[in-house]
């Protein structure tokens, strides 16, 4: 009750605010939550953490690529298809774009994040970098869904060189 | 008012597939079977010509002396076909389009819920259904 007045107050900024955190927050505990459940420390216990977390992911980004594009059939070709990624989805989920998108044209995409919000609670620098790729696996998941949906089979990994900068490898599958 | 409505999944094979009762139902299954092929020819279309705007809502697709067959297709490619009686000439372009938009949001609507699982039928959402059921010619 108290939070819904709070962001009647703020307007619909604060309504959004609210929302940003609610996702941070369900994501930290979803985080958490699958690795508790896991007594196996080894490599094998750790890797079906992740894979559950990019499943969950990938889910919804399927869901969010068939709502998000707007009215018009408007992705000629892959590279309109990541772009739509950078700015739509990004905007849609971080509330803000991504930082800068590269690629080699033939099939890899690398995307570019200075300040990931899930990653800018943690810490600065090199602290916690072994942590951090539980963190990534569900938004790599995301990036999967949504491009699948949207006709494109790829594999996505993340990785981190310094909190809260990173990298989102995207690539194309072509079976 | 629509005779027919189908949810053609990206890899051809119905989601949905819904007739007015009263009529020999394969004879509706065959004509959007048939449509399919049009759907995909003006797909490819699309993608040559160089057009700035890419619409969604296929229009007419072909004719026949009792029906009519709409198309649309969605960023995911997935399409909906509508058949509608011939006779009914009160029915207007924007129409048809409001009826396919109110089709895309209920189809996103299911996709968005996390019990459905993408590919599957779409058998058990009572909103789709209502949605389809306002949609299709009320026979008694």
């Amino acid at each position: 009750m108290r939070t819904r007045g709070a962001g009647r107050l703020l307007g619909r900024e604060g309504r959004r605010m609210a929302d940003a955190a609610l996702f941070e927050f369900l994501h930290t505990e979803m985080v958490a939550e699958l690795w508790a459940q896991d007594p196996d420390p080894g490599p094998g216990g750790q890797k079906m953490s992740l894979s559950v977390l990019e499943g969950m992911g990938f889910r919804v980004g399927q869901a969010l690529g068939e709502r998000l594009p707007r009215e018009t059939l408007a992705f000629r070709e892959e590279l309109d298809v990541l772009k739509f990624l950078c700015k739509d989805v990004w905007a849609a989920v971080f509330q803000k774009q991504m930082d800068s998108l590269r690629t080699n044209h033939q099939g890899t995409y690398v995307l570019q994040d200075h300040s990931f919000p899930l990653l800018i609670r943690m810490a600065s620098g090199l602290q916690y970098l072994e942590e951090v790729p539980k963190f990534l696996a569900f938004t790599c998941g995301l990036l999967r869904g949504t491009l699948s949906t949207l006709g494109i089979k790829s594999l996505v990994t993340a990785s981190v060189a310094a909190l809260p900068a990173c990298k989102f490898q995207v690539v194309i599958q072509r079976s | 008012m629509a005779v027919c409505v189908a949810v053609i999944a990206k890899e051809n094979y119905p989601l949905y597939i819904r007739s007015v009762p009263t009529e020999n139902e394969l004879k509706f299954h065959y004509m959007v079977h048939t449509s399919l092929d049009v759907v995909d020819e003006k797909i490819s279309a699309m993608g040559k010509a160089l057009v700035d705007q890419r619409e969604l809502y296929l229009g007419l697709l072909y004719p026949t002396e009792d029906y009519k067959v709409y198309g649309y297709v969605t960023n995911s490619k997935v399409k909906f076909v509508m058949v509608v009686d011939a006779s009914n000439t009160a029915l207007r372009d924007n129409e048809i389009r409001s009826m396919f938009r109110k089709l895309h949001n209920s189809y996103t609507d299911v996709m968005c819920n996390p019990f459905y699982d993408p590919g599957d039928r779409i058998q058990s959402s009572r909103a789709f259904d209502g949605m389809v059921t306002s949609m299709m010619i009320q026979v008694c």
